[in-house]
């Protein structure tokens, strides 16, 4: 009954696979992990998270503590964002940088307690993550830990988000702010309540034990279920935040690709002082960027996808990182990278779909922006 | 397999296409096994004008929400009309494979192949063992 990868091996499961299944969920292979793709259709559970609201497994998700004395110092050399300016209970986010600027990883930040964070990273990610954070943190006097397996993560998303978790905790929910996290009681379990998410609507992260994130799943979808809450897989995860223009590592960000090309330079802050990558991405500034992340929208029939050509009539200007229809925006969206020159809104593109060149345009980013 | 529909009127093929005969005109789409595993479709190619189309060769692209597939001929033949409602409505695929949904009538210009396409009960068979 162990799904297998391409290569024979076991995939992980979450603590919450059995729920997938008996909600007959269609599994997937995700970075290692046996994830659900949808619960009914990935359109419906899409409009549910813009409408209503959604509730997505990531415990597949990874988190390192870092602790002691070093532990801000480090973390400020480790990250091009600002990680001094956190107030407790707040979140930032930044990139692991390479010397020459590359990402080897995006994620989050929190600012725990006293000399105390935690590091949300990318599932696909986790071992690369830890070994490079480890093999960095020489000099520094701090704990490093890795609580992947310990922990569960569940993400409730949408405009009644807020009304459906309410009555489960006693944290003032209202009270508190986007980017920044609570520690309390969800249901009687404890939780980080974070004021987070990755799909453009409001919503919250709870990060549990991963032997108490099934009561929590259960106990959501039961008193969500009167204001239209329904579970929602990686499909639809991938289209809120392609319309919402988020990056997804290893599409708009890789070792090859620094956070400035992704239009990431408001997380990056060279007059905090240095960090890994710092000269790099201020001689990339100094000069130029070449590339640069735009969004495009399909203007002839067709569906873009990442790793298409796009044209600027004979000549190959970019190409794809992300592509999908976007069910809110009503369009075929995309996102990728081109010649600097044609990174503008408005410009006529063509994206090669199966070698016929098909008509787009350039568009401001974000596709979808939710009402306030 | 539960929950799907296969009419018995129909022949079927092993790509997943269903053929509803009428003389020497067929009527080609997809069953409804294929759509459930493609899920929302939102997309679709078909040869909108009359042209040829051959058996087991692509004759259009569809394209759910993740995804790009082929779609293949069942039978040798022309095309005589395309369902330009799903030019707009590609979901029509979704909700009725076998009215709404279909995608190609055309005239058959080779009959033996008729011999290769699948009774209901072939199918159904050949997706207990999938």
């Amino acid at each position: 009954m162990t799904a297998h990868d391409a290569a024979g091996t076991s995939l992980k499961r979450t603590p919450l696979y059995e729920q997938h299944r008996q909600l007959g969920a269609r599994l997937v292979e995700f970075g290692g992990w046996d994830m659900p793709v949808q619960y009914s259709s990935i359109l419906d559970e899409h409009r549910a998270v813009r409408t209503h609201a959604g509730l997505f497994d990531v415990s597949h998700m990874g988190e390192f503590g870092v602790t002691g004395p070093g532990a801000l110092a480090f973390l400020q050399h480790l990250v091009p964002n600002d990680v001094a300016r956190l107030a407790l209970n707040q979140a930032l986010y930044t990139q692991l940088c390479q010397p020459d600027g590359g990402v080897v990883d995006d994620l989050l930040i929190y600012h725990l307690a006293e000399n105390s964070y935690l590091l949300v990273v990318n599932a696909g990610n986790i071992a690369k993550d830890f070994a490079w954070i480890e093999a960095h943190s020489q000099g520094f006097e701090i704990q490093l830990a890795n609580q992947s397996d310990e922990t569960g993560l569940i993400a409730l998303q949408g405009p009644q988000a807020l009304t459906i978790l309410q009555p489960l905790t006693g944290v003032d929910l209202s009270a508190l702010a986007y980017y920044h996290a609570s520690p309390g009681l969800v249901n009687g379990i404890n939780s980080l309540i974070s004021r987070t998410g990755y799909t453009g609507e409001d919503g919250f992260e709870l990060y549990c034990s991963a032997g108490e994130v099934a009561a929590l799943w259960e106990k959501l979808l039961g008193v969500g279920k009167e204001h239209g809450l329904v579970p929602a897989g990686l499909g639809a995860r991938d289209t809120l935040r392609l319309e919402a223009a988020y990056c997804l590592y290893e599409h708009e960000l890789n070792e090859q690709t620094n956070p400035l090309e992704a239009g990431l330079a408001w997380t990056v802050k060279p007059g905090k002082g240095d960090f890994i990558g710092r000269e790099a991405l201020v001689e990339s500034k100094a000069q130029g960027l070449k590339r640069k992340l735009i969004g495009l929208e399909m203007v002839e029939r067709g569906v873009c996808r990442g790793g298409y050509a796009i044209y600027d009539g004979e000549r190959q200007i970019g190409a794809l990182t992300s592509g999908a229809p976007g069910p809110t925006v009503n369009k075929n969206i995309g996102l990728g990278y081109v010649e600097t020159a044609y990174a503008t809104p408005g410009k006529n593109v063509q994206v090669d779909i199966r070698g016929r060149r098909t008509a787009a345009q350039i568009v401001a980013l974000p596709f979808y922006k939710r009402q306030k | 397999m539960a929950g799907l529909n296969h009419p018995e009127n129909l022949k079927y093929t092993r790509s997943d296409e269903w053929v509803r005969l009428n003389g020497d005109e067929a009527t080609i789409g997809i069953t409804d096994y294929a759509q459930d595993q493609l899920g929302d479709i939102v997309y679709i190619e078909l040869p909108w004008d009359a042209q040829p189309v051959a058996h087991e060769e692509k004759f259009g692209d569809i394209e759910s929400v993740k995804a790009t597939s082929e779609l293949i001929s069942p039978l040798s033949g022309s095309v005589l009309k395309a369902n330009v409602t799903l030019k707009e409505n590609p979901e029509l695929i979704n909700d009725s494979p076998y009215d709404e949904g279909w995608m190609l009538v055309i005239k058959i210009s080779n009959p033996a192949e008729l011999d290769d396409l699948l009774s209901v009960e072939d199918y159904k068979a050949y997706l207990e063992g999938r």
